[in-house]
């Protein structure tokens, strides 16, 4: 054996060692602790009754349902409102970004005093004073806020309509069916441009693909479509609540508040970069193309910030799904909470719980990343 | 018709009166916001769900009758130019001087006006802004947490003696500099941990459940900085590493951290690390959770030092080899000098989010400065001052990262050398 191939092995060799060293010494200590402390390990606890109650839940559940059931319903509440922040934080960061670039002089400064005050302040307290500062000054049930008679704003949370459906799965199935034709009518277009030159409204054809297809359902009786009113009712003597309608809760809406306006100002400096980005040739290249500004930004400006934009916004998503596991701190029922926190307490099982936990977000992380590098690669240069 | 004409299309000929028209009119939509906010006094008499809508009405024919390429006013063209671009951007204009207009003095009567300062006891405010008695009374507690009253000279001394080493690297000379900085990052550290901690040289132990607020807060985000460099950089360099295992290694392990929440790591630390251990080794929560926050803070490192290295180009690689240096001669003195110049934005961003971070070990129990109001507002004799407190925390957090951020732009602009 030659001296360079040595030089290459004898590192590994002792990294591969001490690895195993490091990670088989703990594995020691952790076994001899837990003979130690009578617990012992596996994963059976999962099946069994999880006897504490869950404040929201997307799912049926009560306390006599396994672990794993509050497992899921933990997770899907995480899944819940990543994806509702995902979706405002993107909306506002977009129109804060955009802001921040407009010649008024007054409206770039409000959106960089916005940017600046929301981006350094921690998560965490933002949270809190979303929660306990602003929330808690609703007012109680007796004197809600109310929009119609149908949505009332009170310190318990906001009550909304609930959708009755008759035959959901019809609309449902019409509904799909409406997005794949209109898919084909997109790429009909697409051909029709590239191969004829010619243009096709493809928008307003497929969107009115899709009006009539759900439609369809409600005009010939098959599908209908009611709603249940909150009302108020007479808990005790002097307490009033609500019933019927959905509840969103408060520990929902204040984390929605707080994850959506943090992250929409890192998403709103993406945007701003990725505007900028585009050189001003290209610009003046499409108007002298005879495009007009509309068309631009359209098919020239956007296409090309949005190489530049979404990367680190990928990386803002994931955050933000990371971040929502602030809800512990709130007792918004989500992964952390539930699983970490309540089901860790009454079984005591650190180690299976924790590896659980951290796993889910890490598959969590993995996919968005995954599908987000699929999403950049179908939208990157494709040189010829 | 011609008469109509004049109106709807201003001409040039007539911009003198027509400015000074304009401006009265949006002049008399400010003063109505104004003292419909201020002084609930309403001038136009419209209603109050429509309260903005008859100035902004005013306000635009205003703006539509001053927007002149060039008029004999100069204000009036920095306005046009700035804030009068185009019928759309008025009413930006106008939406956002509304805007401020109603709710500046609102904030402000609540922050100052209203608000009251001087007193020892939740009675003593009675005005119906801000109560900064609460902050004021509770102020020795939110910078020292529960750190008994009579030893917090000892993180007085930690830091006084902290910025006094600081300010010694920047005044003294070059050769000097070197010395102290390695002082500070590998001595001071300990020197401060001691002072505060006790125990040594006759000082009283000072067990760390009582440490607490900022003084917490920040001895954890100094210790998570300066621990969290060193690591970032050997896995970034580890992962560039042309060694398959030290590669594979550092991939799994900054991926590892990166995907998963800093809260779990915490509860991590907080729950499963005292298994890891052997039975007689404790070791204290702080310290559990200032490792949880290095290795999570770490990874995030080492992909903002991977970003300096990859952009560096090959002929340094090169040329350091052909010099005859070796791996890590190589990396000391050629590479990682250049690559951390590069990214010391992404640096300084990387401290900025661990400095925003450190409020969560509030959630594993211990009481930095949000930890700190939260047991504050919670107290019977205080309750119901949640927003003054974190208003308060939201002030100390943005001055030190505002500052921070501030701070890396400068140093950017100064190192940055032309390529």
């Amino acid at each position: 054996m030659n001296l360079k191939a040595l030089k290459r092995l004898a590192p590994q060799l002792i990294a591969v060692f001490l690895i195993i060293a490091v990670i088989g010494y703990f594995w020691n200590n952790t076994r001899l602790n837990m003979e130690y402390l009578g617990m012992e390990f596996g994963y059976d606890f999962l099946s069994k009754a999880a006897s504490f109650d869950i404040q929201f839940s997307l799912i049926d559940y009560d306390g006599s349902s396994p672990y794993f059931r509050a497992y899921l319903v933990g997770l899907l509440n995480t899944i819940l409102v990543s994806v509702l922040g995902i979706i405002f934080a993107t909306l506002i960061g977009l129109f804060i970004g955009v802001s921040r670039l407009s010649p008024n002089y007054l409206v770039s400064k409000l959106a960089e005093v916005y940017i600046e005050v929301f981006r350094n302040i921690p998560l965490l307290l933002q949270l809190f004073f979303w929660y306990f500062a602003v929330l808690r000054t609703l007012p109680l049930p007796e004197n809600a806020i109310s929009f119609g008679q149908s949505i009332f704003i009170t310190i318990k949370g906001i009550y909304v309509p609930k959708f009755i459906w008759t035959n959901f799965n019809f609309f449902i199935i019409s509904f799909i069916l409406a997005i794949i034709v209109s898919f084909f009518i997109f790429s009909y277009a697409k051909k029709q441009r590239e191969n004829y030159g010619k243009h096709f409204p493809a928008f307003w054809v497929s969107l009115g693909t899709i009006i009539l297809f759900s439609g369809s359902g409600f005009l010939f009786g098959i599908v209908n479509l009611t709603f249940e009113y909150p009302e108020i009712y007479n808990l005790t003597e002097t307490v009033f609540n609500y019933r019927g309608g959905v509840t969103i809760i408060p520990e929902l809406l204040s984390l929605l508040f707080a994850l959506s306006l943090y992250t929409s100002t890192f998403i709103a400096e993406n945007v701003r970069a990725g505007i900028l980005g585009v050189g001003k040739g290209q610009k003046e290249a499409s108007s002298s193309l005879g495009l007009t500004p509309a068309q631009t930004l359209r098919l020239v400006v956007l296409p090309q910030a949005l190489r530049i934009i979404i990367p680190p916004t990928t990386n803002q998503y994931l955050n933000l799904t990371k971040n929502s596991s602030l809800a512990a701190a709130i007792a918004y029922p989500d992964l952390v909470l539930v699983f970490a926190g309540t089901a860790l307490n009454q079984t005591g099982r650190a180690i299976e719980i924790i590896t659980i936990t951290m796993g889910t977000y890490l598959t969590l992380s993995i996919l968005i990343s995954i599908f987000m590098n699929w999403y950049n690669k179908r939208i990157e240069i494709k040189e010829k | 018709m011609n008469y109509l004409d004049n109106i709807i299309k201003p001409k040039q000929a007539n911009q003198n009166t027509l400015v000074i028209f304009g401006s009265i009119l949006i002049l008399i939509s400010f003063l109505d916001v104004v003292l419909l906010s201020v002084f609930d006094i309403n001038l136009t008499g419209s209603s109050k769900g429509i309260s903005f809508f008859l100035p902004l009405l005013l306000g635009f024919i205003g703006m539509y009758y001053i927007r002149f390429d060039h008029t004999n006013f100069p204000l009036i063209n920095r306005f046009n130019k700035s804030l009068n671009i185009d019928w759309l951007n008025s009413i930006f204009t106008l939406l956002s001087i509304f805007v401020l207009l109603k709710f500046v003095p609102l904030i402000l009567n609540w922050l100052i006006f209203d608000a009251n300062f001087i007193g020892t006891a939740k009675e003593d405010c009675t005005g119906g802004g801000a109560c900064w008695v609460f902050i004021n009374v509770w102020l020795k507690r939110f910078v020292y947490g529960l750190y008994p009253d009579s030893e917090t000279w000892r993180i007085n001394l930690a830091f006084i003696l902290l910025f006094v080493t600081i300010g010694a690297s920047y005044l003294a000379k070059p050769k000097f500099k070197k010395y102290i900085i390695l002082f500070l990052l590998f001595v001071f550290p300990f020197i401060g941990l001691s002072l505060i901690s006790g125990d040594v040289g006759g000082l009283v132990y000072v067990e760390t459940n009582v440490w607490g607020g900022l003084a917490l807060t920040l001895i954890v985000s100094i210790f998570a900085i300066i621990f969290c460099f060193p690591i970032g950089v050997m896995l970034a360099m580890g992962r560039r590493s042309e060694l398959p295992v030290v590669k594979y290694f550092s991939v799994g392990f900054i991926e590892l951290w990166r995907g998963v929440p800093l809260i779990t790591v915490l509860f991590m630390a907080a729950n499963m690390f005292p298994l890891f251990l052997p039975e007689d080794v404790f070791l204290d929560k702080l310290i559990r959770c200032i490792i949880g926050i290095i290795l999570f803070e770490a990874a995030y490192m080492a992909e903002v030092v991977r970003g300096g290295l990859q952009s560096l180009p090959k002929g340094q690689y090169e040329a350091a080899k052909s010099l005859g240096m070796g791996y890590w001669r190589m990396h000391l003195f050629v590479i990682l000098p250049q690559a951390l110049k590069i990214v010391i934005p992404g640096i300084a961003n990387t401290f900025i989010a661990l400095f925003k971070d450190t409020p969560l070990i509030f959630i594993v129990g211990l009481l930095e400065l949000l930890g700190m109001i939260d047991l504050a507002k919670t107290n019977p004799k205080w309750l119901g001052f949640a927003a003054e407190g974190y208003v308060f925390a939201a002030l100390v957090y943005f001055v030190f990262c505002y500052s921070m951020s501030r701070y890396s732009q400068k140093l950017e602009k100064r190192l940055s050398t032309e390529r």
